[in-house]
């Protein structure tokens, strides 16, 4: 099988212009680093970044039926959203296996906006286009939407800086309508770093403009645009899970550790019974964070994991730390896990490295 | 992008000083620009014989492992303790602080083949 043509966003010429190191990510051509996955990590705990998330997809569902359709098709309560709010949840197949993590936002009464991952647009799409409602009509708007992430302690200010002193922040996970110029967006509350931040969205041809704008406006601010690289470390260090790496069909929500975005009193979703049975019976393993003792290579996703000498499973996430400056990850480990605290060894080319059980998130801010 | 005119460089971006038989190695200002951030070296062993083109090391960015590969046979004198501690001294001082290892050659014709400053230059753009 060839693979197609890596696709690009509408801001892959300024990637390009600063210097953006491009690599094929599920698909796109999107930036690894512009200078530093330290520096751009370190702007973002400190201060602030930018990223282009124009890859992830729009999905719209609009109709009467639209909110009771969606709560059928994602495992948490579509209904406890009022307009203006959005909540992170999962698509799953019958057998409860992750097709996609997601946010969706109900942006008005009738009209939903689901924030998918780059890679599972087209699978996502065919899902609930092939299980679709009475009432519901279903549009796939991802290539006419641009995206950015503005994400760090400092983003209240350049909030303001773009859209006046007035204007006031949406409050966390709540998405509202504004203008820059004569182009529309819609700002989220929302983030995959453990800053405070906004996710933006709006029409791809405004992209170039609207990226400018940012960097402009943050100058002053110490703003750095921020690649795929610094978004990793930044979300491992929260224990946020990466579809296709720690999330698959081949894992669920609750062995992932993330029940709370399941809400099993709904009496039907798609891949309720399995949960239903799995919570019930004891999950076979769970996700668990940890971090390496003492000074060692960082580990890295697949390499494997001995608990009391015997193998116990392998990584699905790993990195030295930038903020802690020591190794970092996440691996699925057969139940019962081992505690916080209790000891577990990585094996990194053929030599085993000691590292701890830990709790999430990996960092804390001071 | 530096790269100084005495030395000499492998296709995969190491560096090497030749001292009489022995050489000092190490990776290149544009293999750590590439790399950034380096945050941990693998250092070869100590008094171990590798092969041209084996791997003799590992350079770990962030984001990934790279292989360092021996650029002749030989048996390793010295290795650059301070990488433990200290491993972004390659990206601060590529053919300086941040050299690697220096290996006895088995043959000191065994650097034939490498590449001169100008040869480098060239392939790298």
């Amino acid at each position: 099988m060839t693979e197609a043509p890596a696709k690009t966003t509408p801001l892959y010429d300024e990637h390009v212009k600063l210097g953006g190191k491009m690599i094929p990510f599920g698909g796109w051509l999107m930036p690894v680093q512009y200078s530093s996955i330290m520096e751009e990590h370190q702007a973002v705990r400190k201060s602030v970044g930018v990223f282009d998330i124009s890859h992830m997809g729009e999905l719209v569902a609009h109709g009467p039926r639209a909110g009771e359709w969606l709560n059928t098709m994602l495992t948490n309560n579509v209904e406890k959203l009022e307009v203006g709010s959005g909540q992170y949840t999962f698509l799953l197949n019958d057998d409860a296996g992750i097709i996609d993590d997601l946010i969706v936002y109900r942006i008005e009464q009738e009209k939903f906006l689901l924030v998918v991952n780059a890679s599972r647009i087209e699978d996502d799409f065919a899902w609930l286009r092939s299980h679709l409602g009475m009432e519901v009509e279903l549009a796939d708007e991802s290539e006419q939407y641009a995206g950015l992430a503005i994400q760090g302690p400092s983003v209240g200010e350049l909030f303001q800086a773009l859209f006046g002193k007035e204007k006031e922040l949406p409050a966390r996970n709540q998405i509202a309508p504004f203008e820059l110029g004569t182009t529309p967006l819609l700002v989220a509350r929302t983030g995959y770093t453990g800053e405070d931040g906004i996710e933006v969205f709006f029409p791809a041809a405004a992209a170039p403009k609207v990226w400018n704008e940012v960097l402009a406006k943050g100058d002053s601010l110490g703003i750095r645009p921020c690649g795929l690289g610094a978004r990793d470390t930044l979300r491992l260090e929260m224990c946020y899970p990466l579809n296709g790496s720690d999330l698959s069909p081949e894992h669920n929500p609750l062995e992932a550790g993330l029940g709370f975005f399941v809400d099993l009193t709904k009496p039907e979703f798609t891949g309720r019974a399995k949960l239903q049975r799995e919570k019930e019976g004891g999950l076979a393993r769970r996700l668990v964070p940890f971090r390496m003792k003492g000074k060692g290579p960082p580990p890295r996703p697949h390499y494997r994991v001995f608990r009391d000498g015997a193998e116990a499973g392998e990584l699905t996430s790993g990195t030295l730390s930038p903020s802690l400056n020591y190794g970092i990850g996440m691996a699925y480990l057969a139940t019962p896990v081992p505690k916080r605290g209790e000891e577990i060894e990585i094996e990194i080319r053929g030599q085993k490295f000691p590292a701890v059980i830990e709790k999430k998130p990996l960092y804390k801010k001071a | 992008m530096n790269v100084p005119d005495d030395l000499l460089y492998t296709e995969s971006h190491e560096w090497v000083r030749r001292e009489g038989d022995k050489i000092r190695v190490g990776i290149t200002d544009h293999a750590q620009a590439e790399l950034t951030d380096v945050v941990y070296v693998e250092l070869p062993k100590m008094g171990a014989s590798y092969d041209a083109r084996g791997t003799i090391a590992v350079v770990e960015s962030v984001k990934a492992a790279s292989d360092i590969y021996a650029p002749a046979k030989g048996t390793v004198l010295e290795v650059n303790k301070a990488l433990e501690s200290n491993p972004a001294l390659i990206n601060t001082d590529p053919y300086g602080e941040g050299w690697i290892y220096v290996l006895q050659m088995d043959d000191p014709a065994g650097l034939e083949g490498l590449k001169d400053a100008a040869a480098y230059k060239a392939a790298t753009g």
